[in-house]
């Protein structure tokens, strides 16, 4: 499909690749690629971190451990479109969180990352963190949990501190729930279609374009199925990009099973 | 019983900068997580001019419902302006078929795969594996064209089938997981009693499946609930589901803005995965790690 010159309704026109020739001129093709590779990044980045330092202090024996935990995860079982209302409210520059702080006195803060075109898509990165680090955290915990409280002690013993031993040795240990957290998320990433069309539907103009939005404006909206299809095939392209990171995570996964068997 | 395993009694007292730290840090971050949802829940019950006069964190003068009903009843999508309850019965219709379908599959399927050496069962898990991790948008425009041309596109039965579909990966993974972890011996021994293949499934695999259905079931209700771009494509008008109607509720106002309508809308759109996840509380997280951990 992606190879024929299909606008509305498919033809067999064979085109050869002039589609995905098109693709690479489109500039909101352009933007939408580097928003997602931005949005990736930083998310990733964020939410593996801060799911990680959420895990590791309530591993620290806290109390209200359960309550903290549900408050860390419930965002997750809720729909991208109801997170996105609730932000886009929250980041409404005249009635939200701007306004708090002029109201506070802060009268010269400015928050309306929502509509400016070289910021909003870190209001994106703020929303989908919000909604997936809780699912992080929990994926860690259930790591931690599974690591021998010796190795706390022994590492006690030998005058390594706390936060030394969390990063150097315990994080190390973790990396099969860093990978399965990495593996859930960078598959999400890709998909990510809901929240931008809830927080922003794609605006200003077309500052927070993505892939997946992409490919379904073209499809639907724009009668364009050779380009969408061919935006398609690209987006599984950037999903065989993530692939290659798996699969060193399926073969460590196998390693290891088998270390299992043998010991 | 517990006092001989663990020792009871408060620990001794060591508050280091630390602790400070910590007791510090995690009430900020859960600040941080509840601030949307108490923002949603305060602002769907003032009024307009409260709304804009107010900050957005105070709390609302006078415990104001009518938001909540026009949401539910009154609130306009495009057309009609029937509220989101019409959304809500749409996503029950929707939700209680695809549950139980894709559960029942993805229960055959990893009860054949686990215990059946059918012919090509790598392969099929395989190709179940790579689809799970597949962006939709790829499937789309091939699903619509089979739909349309088999009839049942833009119907109930259309989404229903993409549901069960698309939850096949995770509902196999699940099943099968649950299934291998069961001692072979035990199907064995029914093999030689005489049982096939249904009876074996249904007598004596099912019964003991029931607590991964539980999760299956939470993990389908809630996914399939918070789906908005299947509901957007399968549909058709007739059937949209809740939270396609409360994108086009919020993006179709017109003149005023009724933000305390549009809050009211989205926390009633919550409200059906929420419950279920205070609820189910540690199931849920047993069904996110099992789906994942292992996958």
């Amino acid at each position: 499909m992606s190879l024929t010159a299909s606008r509305m309704l498919p033809n067999n026109n064979f085109v050869g690749l002039r589609q995905y020739a098109t693709l690479i001129d489109n500039g909101r093709w352009q933007v939408s690629v580097v928003n997602l590779a931005l949005f990736g990044v930083l998310f990733l980045a964020a939410s593996l971190v801060l799911g990680f330092i959420l895990a590791a202090l309530i591993d620290q024996r806290v109390r209200a451990e359960s309550l903290l935990r549900s408050v860390f995860l419930y965002p997750f079982s809720m729909s991208f479109i109801v997170i996105g209302l609730a932000w886009r409210w929250l980041l409404d520059p005249t009635l939200g969180i701007e306004k708090l702080l002029h109201d506070i006195g802060l009268t010269g803060a400015h928050f309306d990352w929502l509509i400016r075109p070289d910021r909003v898509i870190f209001t994106l990165v703020l929303t989908a963190v919000w909604h997936a680090s809780g699912l992080v955290m929990a994926i860690m915990l259930a790591g931690l949990r599974g690591i021998d409280r010796e190795i706390w002690n022994a590492a006690r013993v030998d005058g390594i501190s706390t936060w030394r031993t969390l990063v150097f040795i315990v994080a190390p240990m973790l990396r099969g729930s860093f990978a399965t957290a990495f593996v859930l998320l960078a598959t999400s990433v890709v998909r990510l279609y809901d929240l931008s069309v809830a927080t922003t539907n794609g605006g200003p103009g077309i500052a927070s374009e993505l892939p997946a939005k992409f490919v379904m404006d073209y499809l639907f909206d724009r009668g364009n199925i050779g380009l969408a299809a061919a935006a398609a095939a690209a987006a599984t392209t950037m999903l065989a990009t993530v692939a290659m990171v798996v699969a060193p995570w399926f073969y460590w996964q196998t390693r290891r099973s088998r270390q299992a068997g043998m010991a | 019983m517990n006092a001989t395993v663990q020792p009871s009694g408060r620990r001794p007292a060591r508050l280091t900068t630390g602790r400070i730290g910590l007791y510090a840090f995690l009430p900020i971050s859960a600040l941080f997580f509840l601030t949307p949802l108490y923002v949603m829940m305060v602002t769907s019950l003032k009024t307009m001019p409260e709304i804009r006069s107010g900050s957005i964190l105070s709390w609302p003068s006078a415990h104001n419902l009518d938001a909540w009903v026009r949401a539910s009843s009154q609130a306009c999508t495009g057309l009609s302006c029937n509220g989101i309850q019409t959304g809500f019965w749409n996503s029950v219709r929707i939700l209680v078929p695809s549950v139980a379908a894709s559960i029942a599959v993805g229960a055959v399927t990893g009860y054949t795969l686990s215990f059946w050496r059918a012919r090509g069962a790598k392969t099929l898990f395989a190709a179940l594996m790579i689809v799970a991790f597949m962006p939709y948008q790829v499937f789309i425009y091939p699903l619509v064209r089979l739909f349309a041309m088999a009839g049942v596109g833009n119907s109930l039965l259309g989404i229903v089938l993409v549901h069960t579909i698309f939850g096949l990966p995770t509902m196999t993974l699940l099943f099968r997981n649950h299934f291998a972890a069961l001692p072979m011996e035990l199907f064995k021994a029914a093999r030689v009693d005489g049982a096939g293949f249904w009876r074996i499934f249904l007598q004596i695999m099912l019964p003991m499946a029931v607590p991964i259905a539980v999760v299956a079931m939470i993990l389908q209700v809630t996914g399939i609930w918070n789906d908005f771009l299947l509901g957007l494509v399968f549909t058709g008008c007739r059937n949209l589901p809740m939270t396609v109607q409360l994108n086009n509720i919020v993006a179709s106002s017109q003149g005023e803005r009724l933000y305390n309508v549009d809050m009211a809308a989205t926390m009633l759109t919550a409200l059906v995965p929420l419950c279920i996840y205070f609820i189910s509380g540690r199931w849920f997280v047993r069904g996110i790690a099992a789906g994942a951990v292992k996958g």
